[in-house]
C-alpha cells in the first residue's frame, strides 16, 4: 500500500524544528527503502492548527497523528509504518491514552473543518494537490453562471465578512457590480495585525489556491480586472506560498489572460504590507497599496463605489473569500445549515493565552465561549481558574468567567462590549491582570493610531497615560469616570473603527472588573500580582521544599536558599517579575502588596 | 545627483545624537560604500509608478538594514515624487527604518499571547545580556532589539524572531546560549 508522510511545515512547527524532521524522514526512508515493500512519498503541509505541539508528523492513509517529533525519531517512525506506531509520539488524550487518528484527539475532534479542510492535508506549493481535491470546481461552475447568479448564491449563503465588521459579503458585491465606472478592482485582505490571531497566516500558508479561488470568483461577479493581495510583510512564508500559487495558476490557465479558457481575465498580484495595524483598515489599506501613508479616510462614499484608485472595489477578508468556493458548490442554501441565526457558516479562531491546548480552532458559529475554552482548549494550564477571555483583538473586550455561556457570533457579544472580531480569543487566567491588560491594548492602539484624527490620537494618549499611572501606584479617585469620559468622545468622534473600538478593552474592564481597578486605585494593591510597582513576592517556608527552580530562574539573583531548605527573597533585590511564581511546582511563591516604594 | 536640503536633520535632538553616532560606527562598512548607481538595480525592478514605492523601500531596507538617505533621494527622482511624501511613508511604516540596524536583529513578539505568557521578562532579559532597550543597537553593530506586535506564533508564545529565525517558547534562561551560538557564528 502506498503511504505518505504528511510533515506539518506551517510558520509554527517550522519554529519548532519541522525541516530538519522533514530531511531525516526523508534520509531514513532512503536508507531503509530496499527492505520496505511500502511507496512512501514526503509531504510539507501547511499548518496543522495544533502549534504548541508540533512539528506535526502524520502517516496517511492510516491516519496516525504524532506530535512533537525530533529528528531522532524519523528511523523510529518509518519503521513502524505498517506496523505498530510509535506510542511515546502519539498525543494523550485527558483520560491519558494515546490516540492515533486526529478524530480521536480532543483538539481536532470537537471542530468543524470547512475552510481549513485542505490544510495539513495538502501541500500549499502544489497545484495538483489542491485539483486533487475538488479545486478550483467552483470557479469551473461559476463560469457557466452569470454576475448575478453568483451574487444571488452569495446574498442567499448569508456569508458575513470575516475581518471583524461582518458586513454581508453579498451585498458588498451587490453594490460593486451595480457601478458601470471601469475599471474595478478586488483586494483580498492579508494584513491580519490583531495581536493573538493567526486564522489568515495559516489559511494562506496552507491552501493559498482556495483564497486565490474565491477573488477569481468575486473578480467575475463584478467584473474586475486586477486584484491585488495585500499581505503581511512579517508573513514571509504566506507570501511565498501566495506567489507561487499565482504563478502556478497562471501556467495552468487558471489565471492570467483567459481564466480557464473562457476569455476572461484577471490579473492577480501581491502587496507587500509596511507593517502598520491601521492598514487593516479597508481605506488605510487601499492608500497603501496606492503608494501611500495608509491612513483611513471617511466614508462619504462606501469604497465598493469608490475605493481604489476612486474606482469600485470589493474588498474582503482571506477567510471570508476562502469560503466562497463552498457556497458556489454546495449552494448558499447549504451553508446557512450551520451556524447562528444572523451568523452562517463557521469561524476559524486562534484560541491562545494560558489555555491547555492553544492552536487553531473551526467551528460553527453561534457555539459558547465555555465550550471553545473547555472542550476544545482544554481548559487553563495547569487547572488554574479561568478569568476572563480577550475577544476581538484590540478593539474587542474582556469576557469574564461567569459570562461564558454566551454564543460567539457577530451579534451576541456586541451587547456585552466586546465583538467576535477576527477571531483572536486569549484566554486569561487569575495571573493576568486586567489593568494591565487594558493598558497593554491601549499602548497597542495609541501606538498604532495614524494620528490624523484627533480624538484618537489625543485620547488614546491620555486614556494610556491614566492608565499607566493606575498600574503603577498613581491611581487617583476620578480616574475611572474620566476614562468613561474620554471612551465616549472616541466612541463618537473617531474617523475610523480603529479609534471608534479602541475603549472597548477599557469599557469592558471596568464594567466587569471594577473591583480590580478599584484596589489598583484605592488600595495600591494589584490582586494578580503582575504590576511590579504594587507587588512583592514571598516564599511559604511551610510549603517550599527547596528545589531551587525559583533561583535558578530568578534574573537578578534575589532568590537565595539552599538545596531542600526553604528559599528566601530579597526583597532589595527583587524587580517583582514574577518568573518564581511561573516556575514553582508547589505554590510556595505568593504575590502580596508591596509596602513600600521600589 | 542634485543635493537637497530636507529635514533629515530635525527628527528630534535625541534622534539625531544617536544617528551621528551610529553613523561614525557604520561608517566604512555600510554608510559609506552606497553609491547611488547602486540603487539603480533596485529601482528598475519596478516600474515607474508611484505604487511601488513602499516595496522600492522594503527591499532598500532588506539589503541595507535601513533605508538610507541616498536611496529616498534616487527614488523620488525615479518616481518623480517629493522626498518629503517618501519620506512621510519611511517615517510612517514600521517595517522601514532611517537609521542603520544591526547585523542581527532581535524581534521580540509583544502580541497579546506573548504578553501574558511574559514577553516583557524577555525584554529585560536580553536588556540585561546586551544593554539594549527595544529599537536600540549594541555598540558593537551587532544586535538590534525590536518589540513588534504579534508574529501569528501566538500558540508557541512567547516567540522572538534571529534574522527570521523563529524561536517558541524561549525561556529567560535559555536567552544566553542562543546568542552565544550566533556569536559564534558570526565570528569566521
Amino acid at each position: 500500500m502506498n503511504r505518505t508522510v504528511l510533515v506539518c511545515c506551517g510558520t509554527g512547527c517550522i519554529a519548532n524544528g519541522s525541516l530538519e524532521v522533514a530531511e531525516a524522514l526523508r534520509r531514513a526512508i532512503s536508507e531503509t527503502k530496499t527492505h520496505a515493500i511500502v511507496e512512501t512519498v514526503i509531504k510539507q503541509t501547511g499548518c496543522n492548527g495544533f502549534c504548541e505541539n508540533g512539528p506535526i508528523v502524520r502517516i496517511m492513509p492510516d491516519d496516525i497523528s504524532y506530535y512533537k517529533v525530533k529528528p531522532k525519531n524519523a528511523r523510529d517512525i518509518v519503521n513502524s509504518i505498517g506496523e505498530k506506531p510509535v506510542e511515546q509520539l502519539l498525543y494523550k488524550n485527558d483520560e491519558g491514552t494515546p490516540v492515533l487518528s486526529q478524530m480521536e484527539n480532543p483538539f481536532y475532534m470537537s471542530q468543524h473543518k470547512t475552510v481549513l479542510r485542505n490544510i495539513g492535508e495538502i501541500d500549499p506549493g502544489n497545484l495538483s494537490d489542491y485539483l486533487a481535491r475538488g479545486g478550483y470546481s467552483a470557479l469551473k461552475k461559476a463560469l457557466f453562471m452569470t454576475p448575478d447568479a453568483i451574487i444571488r448564491e452569495v446574498e442567499s449563503s448569508g456569508l458575513r465578512g470575516r475581518g471583524g465588521a461582518g458586513f454581508p459579503t453579498g451585498r458588498k458585491w451587490r453594490t460593486a457590480a451595480g457601478f458601470e465606472a471601469l475599471p474595478k478592482y478586488v483586494i483580498c485582505n492579508g494584513d491580519e495585525g490583531d495581536p493573538g490571531a493567526f486564522m489568515d497566516r495559516s489559511i494562506l500558508e496552507g491552501d493559498p489556491h482556495s483564497v486565490l479561488e474565491g477573488i477569481i470568483i468575486c473578480a467575475l461577479s463584478i467584473g474586475a480586472l486586477e486584484g491585488f493581495l495585500y499581505i503581511r510583510d512579517e508573513y514571509v512564508l504566506a507570501r511565498k506560498y501566495v506567489q507561487k500559487a499565482i504563478h502556478d495558476a497562471e501556467s495552468a490557465g487558471i489565471l492570467g489572460g483567459s481564466i480557464m479558457g473562457s476569455g476572461k481575465r484577471l490579473n492577480l498580484s501581491v502587496v507587500r504590507g509596511g507593517g502598520a495595524f491601521i492598514c487593516g483598515e479597508s481605506t488605510a489599506l487601499m492608500a497603501s497599496i496606492e503608494g501611500r501613508v495608509g491612513e483611513p479616510r471617511a466614508k462619504y462614499a462606501r469604497s465598493a463605489q469608490r475605493g481604489l484608485w476612486n474606482q469600485p472595489t470589493v474588498l474582503n477578508n482571506v477567510e471570508t473569500f476562502a469560503n466562497i468556493p463552498i457556497i458556489i458548490n454546495n449552494s448558499g442554501e447549504n451553508f446557512t445549515k450551520i451556524g447562528a441565526e444572523n451568523s452562517k457558516g463557521t469561524k476559524v479562531f486562534a484560541l491562545v493565552g494560558k489555555v491547555r491546548r492553544s492552536g487553531l480552532v473551526e467551528v460553527p458559529m453561534g457555539v459558547s465561549l465555555r465550550y471553545l475554552v473547555n472542550n476544545i482548549g482544554g481548559g487553563v494550564i495547569d487547572g488554574r481558574p479561568l478569568k476572563a477571555v480577550q475577544i476581538g483583538g484590540p478593539s474587542g473586550g474582556c469576557i469574564p468567567e461567569a459570562m461564558l455561556d454566551l454564543p460567539v457570533d457577530f451579534d451576541s457579544l456586541t451587547n456585552y462590549g466586546a465583538m467576535m472580531g477576527s477571531g483572536g480569543m486569549i484566554v486569561m487566567d487569575d495571573r493576568s491582570c486586567m489593568v494591565e491588560v487594558a493598558r497593554y491594548y491601549v499602548n497597542f492602539l495609541a501606538e498604532e493610531s495614524c494620528g490624523k484624527c484627533t480624538p484618537c490620537r489625543e485620547g488614546l494618549r491620555q486614556m494610556l497615560a491614566i492608565l499607566t499611572d493606575i498600574c503603577e501606584g498613581r491611581g487617583k479617585e476620578g480616574d475611572l469616570e474620566l476614562l468613561e469620559e474620554i471612551s465616549r468622545a472616541l466612541i463618537g468622534a473617531s474617523l475610523c473603527a480603529l479609534g471608534k473600538s479602541a475603549p472597548n478593552p477599557v469599557m469592558t474592564g471596568i464594567r466587569y472588573f471594577r473591583d480590580e481597578y478599584i484596589a489598583h486605585i484605592m488600595e495600591k494593591h494589584c490582586p494578580a500580582g503582575v504590576c511590579a510597582a504594587l507587588t512583592a513576592f514571598e516564599i511559604d517556608a511551610s510549603v517550599c521544599v527547596g528545589c531551587t527552580n525559583c533561583k535558578r530562574a530568578c534574573p537578578t539573583g534575589a532568590v537565595t536558599g539552599e538545596v531542600k531548605s526553604a528559599h528566601n527573597i530579597n526583597q532589595a533585590a527583587c524587580v517583582a517579575c514574577g518568573a518564581c511564581r511561573e516556575v514553582c511546582r508547589f505554590g510556595a511563591v505568593r504575590a502580596i502588596k508591596r509596602r513600600f516604594a521600589v | 545627483m542634485r543635493p537637497t536640503p530636507y529635514p533629515f536633520s530635525r527628527w528630534s535632538p535625541a534622534d539625531n545624537n544617536k544617528f551621528a553616532s551610529a553613523e561614525i560606527y557604520f561608517e566604512g562598512r555600510m554608510l559609506m560604500e552606497i553609491m547611488p548607481q547602486e540603487f539603480s538595480s533596485l529601482l528598475e525592478a519596478y516600474p515607474k509608478d508611484r505604487r511601488y514605492a513602499l516595496a522600492v523601500m522594503q527591499d532598500m531596507q532588506r539589503q541595507y538594514n535601513y533605508v538610507p538617505r541616498e536611496g529616498l533621494e534616487a527614488l523620488a527622482e525615479y518616481i518623480s515624487r517629493p522626498v518629503a511624501e517618501l519620506f512621510s511613508m519611511a517615517t510612517f511604516y514600521k517595517s522601514l527604518s532611517l537609521k542603520p540596524k544591526g547585523v542581527h536583529i532581535i524581534k521580540v513578539c509583544n502580541g497579546a499571547a506573548c504578553h501574558i505568557r511574559g514577553a516583557v521578562n524577555l525584554v529585560g532579559g536580553i536588556k540585561r545580556i546586551f544593554g539594549i532597550a527595544p529599537g536600540e543597537t549594541t555598540e558593537d553593530g551587532m544586535f538590534s532589539m525590536e518589540l513588534v506586535n504579534c508574529m501569528g506564533s501566538c500558540a508557541l508564545a512567547p516567540v522572538m524572531t534571529v534574522d527570521g529565525k523563529y524561536y517558541g517558547q524561549v525561556k529567560i534562561e535559555s536567552l544566553s546560549a542562543i546568542f552565544e551560538a550566533l556569536r559564534n557564528e558570526a565570528k569566521p
